[in-house]
């Protein structure tokens, strides 16, 4: 039995049984490919992420590809999460002028990351796809390399610098000090943040759900049965916490996502 | 449990460090759906979003401009009828004059065709009267003389006697009405 498949209740393992606890752990974050061509091993997150450019774009696709002036029920859907991304992140970041061009690329990022979340709490998909720290990295990158080309734009070569590095003279002495913790801060530490903020959150929520979901399984023996049933109770609130997790975790990185290009189309002080 | 451990194996040991295949199918699904969203879709909706506050827009420009339209009328009619009453009073008050006018002719020519009547009455009666004495002094003449003719049985040839008789009964009765009318 290949190991994505395999299912907490498909083993006989229980509690009082002279079994141990099969704890969840870094190896539920590895799968199999599903299949391999030419090298290239596809697996279950590769086919998640895909499925979920399917879903945004089939979502607004549907709601807004034969747009009207009068909305039906599902283009009044899509424009309330557009508005929201629009006005609540984009416009209140970088002003309507300003924000217009990173509308689209913000609303992309918003529904893309938070359908890739989702799929956490979606039966058998169950896995969210930015708990592999390749899918946040990605994004952070382009929000990186976008904050890095609007600044050096905006500001040229000199400027550019003195903005990453929060240049001022007024500092004294400790100018030499704050160069260099700007520095990190912004060049290095900055898009690692970004990336791993978005990636623990979801690991740690999928570890969440995935331990009290085998416990549940595991306790369900004489009378583990209390403990097991306890434990579901768990699993189900922390599915629900998960919900709202997934969607804030998503928020965030794009609020993040737009104060990084606000900063960079700032004057810097 | 074997499956575990062969698993365990491949476990990459360190969670932070990203897979390079999934990097680039991540950044391949989030590129198609920012090229979809960015180039057809979210113009779309950009594009019906302006329409419908033109549309709205319009709505508004139009019933301001019916309102001011409305307001326009309304303000032109009360003129009208302010004009109207206006006119009303002016020309009763043309009507009034021209009444109290005309009433005041007709009382003036009133009173002339009465004074003419009354002229005119005035002159005829003296002319009757005139005519009157006339033929009464003619009449009364003739009558005296016969009569005295008669009583005293005499011919009065003599014509002026006669008329100076006649003349002088009639001053004695003519100053004897007088004075009659003058007790009167």
């Amino acid at each position: 039995m290949s190991a994505e498949t395999m299912l907490a209740f498909e083993t006989d393992c229980h509690i009082f049984s002279g079994c141990g606890f099969d704890a969840p752990g870094l190896h539920n974050f590895v799968f199999r490919p599903l299949f391999t061509i030419n090298g290239f091993e596809f697996n279950k997150p590769m086919l998640l992420a895909l499925l979920s450019t399917v879903v945004v774009v089939g979502f607004f696709w549907a709601a807004f590809g034969k747009a009207k002036v009068v909305p039906g029920k599902l283009q009044m859907i899509g424009e309330a999460g557009y508005d929201f991304v629009r006005r609540g992140l984009v416009y209140d970041a970088l002003g309507k002028r300003e924000g217009d061009k990173y509308v689209p690329f913000m609303v992309s990022l918003f529904f893309f990351v938070w359908i890739m979340n989702l799929w956490s709490i979606i039966p058998v998909a169950a896995f969210p796809v930015t708990s592999v720290i390749a899918f946040p990295v990605g994004l952070a990158a382009i929000v990186y390399i976008l904050w890095v080309y609007l600044t050096f734009k905006k500001h040229g070569f000199v400027g550019a610098l003195k903005n990453i590095t929060g240049y001022d003279k007024s500092l004294g002495w400790v100018l030499p000090l704050i160069v260099v913790i700007e520095f990190l801060s912004n060049m290095i530490i900055r898009p690692f943040t970004h990336a791993v903020r978005l990636f623990a959150n979801m690991f740690a929520g999928h570890l969440l759900i995935l331990m009290f979901t085998i416990a549940s399984w595991y306790l369900l023996n004489g009378v583990g049965v209390v403990y097991a049933g306890a434990s579901f109770l768990m699993t189900l609130a922390m599915t629900a916490f998960e919900l709202f997790i997934q969607a804030v975790q998503a928020y965030v990185f794009v609020l993040l996502a737009c104060n990084y290009v606000q900063g960079a189309l700032a004057e810097h002080h | 449990m074997n499956a575990l451990v062969t698993m365990a194996a491949e476990v990459p040991e360190n969670p932070l460090i990203p897979p390079i295949p999934e990097l680039v199918i991540g950044l391949i699904a989030f590129f198609i759906v920012f090229g979809i969203l960015a180039k057809k879709l979210l113009p779309n909706i950009n594009k019906v979003l302006d329409e419908r506050r033109k549309l709205i827009e319009g709505r508004m420009e139009e019933a301001e401009s019916l309102q001011a339209e409305a307001q326009q009328v309304l303000a032109d009619y009360r003129a009208q009828l302010a004009d109207a009453r206006h006119e009303a009073a002016r020309l009763r008050q043309e009507a009034q004059e021209q009444g109290a006018t005309l009433i005041a002719e007709m009382r003036t020519e009133g009173q002339r065709q009465r004074e003419e009547i009354i002229a005119a009455g005035h002159a005829q009666i003296e002319a009757d009267r005139k005519a009157a004495a006339q033929a009464l002094r003619r009449d009364v003449g003739t009558l005296a003389v016969e009569l005295s003719g008669k009583i005293v049985g005499e011919s009065l040839e003599d014509v002026s006697r006669q008329s100076r008789t006649v003349d002088r009964f009639l001053d004695e009765l003519e100053a004897g009405a007088t004075k009659a009318e003058a007790g009167r």
